[in-house]
């Protein structure tokens, strides 16, 4: 008999450390397909996060490292240098790229730096319990935005996505979501052309993925992936803003 | 063949690395260490390495988190202030087990501080610096010399261990030119290094680069596996030179550039027929204990010569214990110490009433 699903084989057997209704294994398994459909996972070098992913080593059956909070790309740097044949990705929250690690993606992007960057925004910090993020929405409530972001003392959500579209050097650019199967299969396209960047040897690549958090966001799942579609997208708006091999 | 040259000790720093097998450099301007990247940027690229200009101190520490564990032998440099940017990253360096060297030419601080050299950076190499239970291997030259020969010492070291080693010098070493011989290392081994993340090609296990231990237990595991390290590198890495101690009432005990100081106070003292020796410590982290207890259980005293307010006199004091008496000299302008100032010390100890 024919086998149509399976796990691929770039993910581990394991029990995973999310909350129900978490949008990080879909991201995590959209990652394993492409890593297996283009036949790389043993030339793959993963660089986990501090955040909900840290324990990504857990999860992508590769060789990993756990670098320190927003210091990923400045790892995948390292690790890429050292071994420029290889695929490197990095997998990181908006606490870890766009807060902490601002400076960190933007020279490694800036310096076209031949790895994959996959940057989970759910605007809010996970792990630590529900903090605001730079990409928190505005009016939002967190538990240290209790009163909901004040625009006028905190700023607005980070689009990080476009930030990085004002330099020359990155290949790939793009903002996809998974919640719902067509956007889903638009992100798994949009996450293979970002490795695809990087095996060709071309620069750098980066795929930010609005994802849901519904235990901090105090919504059920189902909510949490409306919410996705009719607060988020509003401010950060879906697509390829970068494709150098397209001349976009 | 071995070559006699004259060099700057950044430079020295450098080549050393190079001659070490060192083909991996990230590293951020700062003064007085500018030499350094500079000499990297121009000669890594000619022999197949990689020299980034990080965009930060703490980037620049984090590529060699990434270089390490991918297997290469990389290291960074930088002076006092820096230096404090990149601790975050030392201890997760230590923590993860990452062989690489990290070098400190040292300036005066707190803060600012001055451009000028300074070993107030003791406490900070050879404590921790950054969080948690760790220790760096920290070798101290004195000469350019011997800033050739410590750098491959230092990417050996790491090797053998997986630990970061600290090169500590000071702003005076770092821009002095001095002639050194540049012998070619022969038969230049870098050790296999199966735990690297190099891919999983062809059914290798899964190798994890991290310092994370949720559980208690596994962080227990963890700590107590790289304290046995700790200990077993006491034992082994103890480095020092003893100049005149075996007659010696008064033992001068200083690294780096005040040791050279310290060396001709000596002589001096001498002459004038006053019994002095000089303990230098090479290795600051492990700190040469044992042997400074056995001469102060002969009864020497002792006077420890720093350019900081009294760092590592602590760990001489430690070491004697209170069997004898531990005077000191220090210097905190960010200049170094005159002969006659650190003589004058040195014969008002002789002078009031005994040494005892």
């Amino acid at each position: 008999m024919e086998k149509v699903f399976g796990r691929p084989e770039a993910l581990q057997d394991r029990v995973y450390s999310y909350c129900p209704g978490c949008t990080h294994g879909i991201v995590h398994r959209l990652v394993a397909e492409v890593i297996d459909e283009l036949h790389v996972r043993e030339q793959t070098i993963a660089v986990a996060p501090v955040g909900c992913a840290v324990t990504a080593y857990n999860v992508f059956n590769c060789d990993c490292q756990q670098a320190s909070h927003g210091r990923a790309p400045a790892v995948a740097t390292g690790i890429k240098r050292v071994l420029p044949d290889k695929v490197v990705f990095t997998y990181q929250g908006d606490g870890d790229l766009a807060s902490i690690g601002t400076a960190e993606i933007v020279h490694a992007a800036n310096r076209g730096e031949k790895f994959t960057v996959i940057f989970i925004n759910n605007a809010i910090y996970g792990m630590t319990g529900g903090q605001m993020a730079p990409t928190t929405l505005p009016g939002q409530k967190t538990t240290t935005s209790p009163y909901g972001r004040d625009v006028a003392t905190t700023g607005y959500p980070i689009k990080m996505t476009e930030m990085l579209n004002t330099l020359e050097a990155p290949l790939f650019l793009a903002r996809v979501s998974v919640h719902d199967p067509k956007n889903v299969n638009l992100a798994k396209q949009a996450i293979r052309k970002a490795f695809d960047a990087q095996i060709q040897g071309k620069g750098f690549a980066m795929v930010e993925v609005l994802s849901t958090c519904p235990t901090n966001w105090g919504m059920t799942p189902i909510e949490a992936l409306k919410w996705v579609e009719t607060d988020m997208i509003p401010t950060f708006p879906l697509g390829i803003v970068r494709d150098l091999k397209e001349g976009a | 063949m071995a070559d006699r040259v004259m060099m700057k000790g950044n430079e020295a720093i450098a080549e050393g690395a190079i001659r070490a097998g060192c083909r991996y450099f990230f590293g951020y301007p700062i003064t007085p260490q500018n030499e350094v990247p500079e000499y990297m940027s121009k000669r890594l690229p000619k022999i197949g390495g990689t020299f980034i200009q990080a965009e930060s101190e703490v980037s620049a520490i984090n590529m060699v988190y990434g270089a390490a564990g991918a297997g290469a032998r990389a290291m960074t440099s930088s002076s006092s202030p820096g230096i404090s940017l990149k601790q975050e990253g030392i201890s997760y360096i230590a923590g993860a087990e990452l062989p690489c060297v990290v070098v400190n030419v040292a300036r005066g601080g707190p803060g600012l501080g001055g451009l000028t050299p300074s070993q107030a950076d003791y406490f900070q190499a050879t404590k921790g610096g950054g969080h948690g239970d760790y220790h760096l291997i920290v070798f101290a030259p004195a000469s350019v010399q011997e800033i050739i020969d410590l750098m491959y010492e230092a990417f050996v070291t790491a090797d053998k261990y997986r630990n970061p080693v600290m090169i500590l010098a000071d702003g005076i070493l770092g821009q002095m030119m001095e002639p050194v011989t540049l012998s070619e290392i022969q038969d230049l081994k870098i050790p296999a290094k199966p735990w690297a993340t190099t891919g999983m090609t062809k059914g290798m296990p899964q190798r994890i680069i991290n310092s994370l231990g949720l559980a208690p237990e596994d962080l227990e595991k963890i700590n107590v596996r790289i304290q046995q390290k700790y200990q077993e590198i006491s034992k082994n890495e103890i480095r020092y030179q003893e100049e005149q101690t075996e007659d010696a009432d008064l033992i001068l005990v200083a690294y780096g550039t005040s040791a050279r100081i310290a060396k001709t106070v000596m002589i001096k003292a001498r002459a004038q027929g006053k019994k002095v020796g000089l303990f230098r410590p090479i290795s600051l982290w492990p700190f040469p204990t044992e042997e400074i207890q056995k001469l102060a259980r002969a009864g020497k005293h002792f006077m420890a010569i720093e350019m900081s307010a009294g760092q590592m006199v602590e760990d001489v004091k430690l070491a004697v214990n209170g069997k004898t008496t531990v005077n000191f000299f220090g210097k905190l302008n960010g200049t170094i110490p005159t002969v006659t100032e650190v003589y004058d010390a040195v014969m008002k100890c002789f002078s009031k009433g005994g040494l005892a």
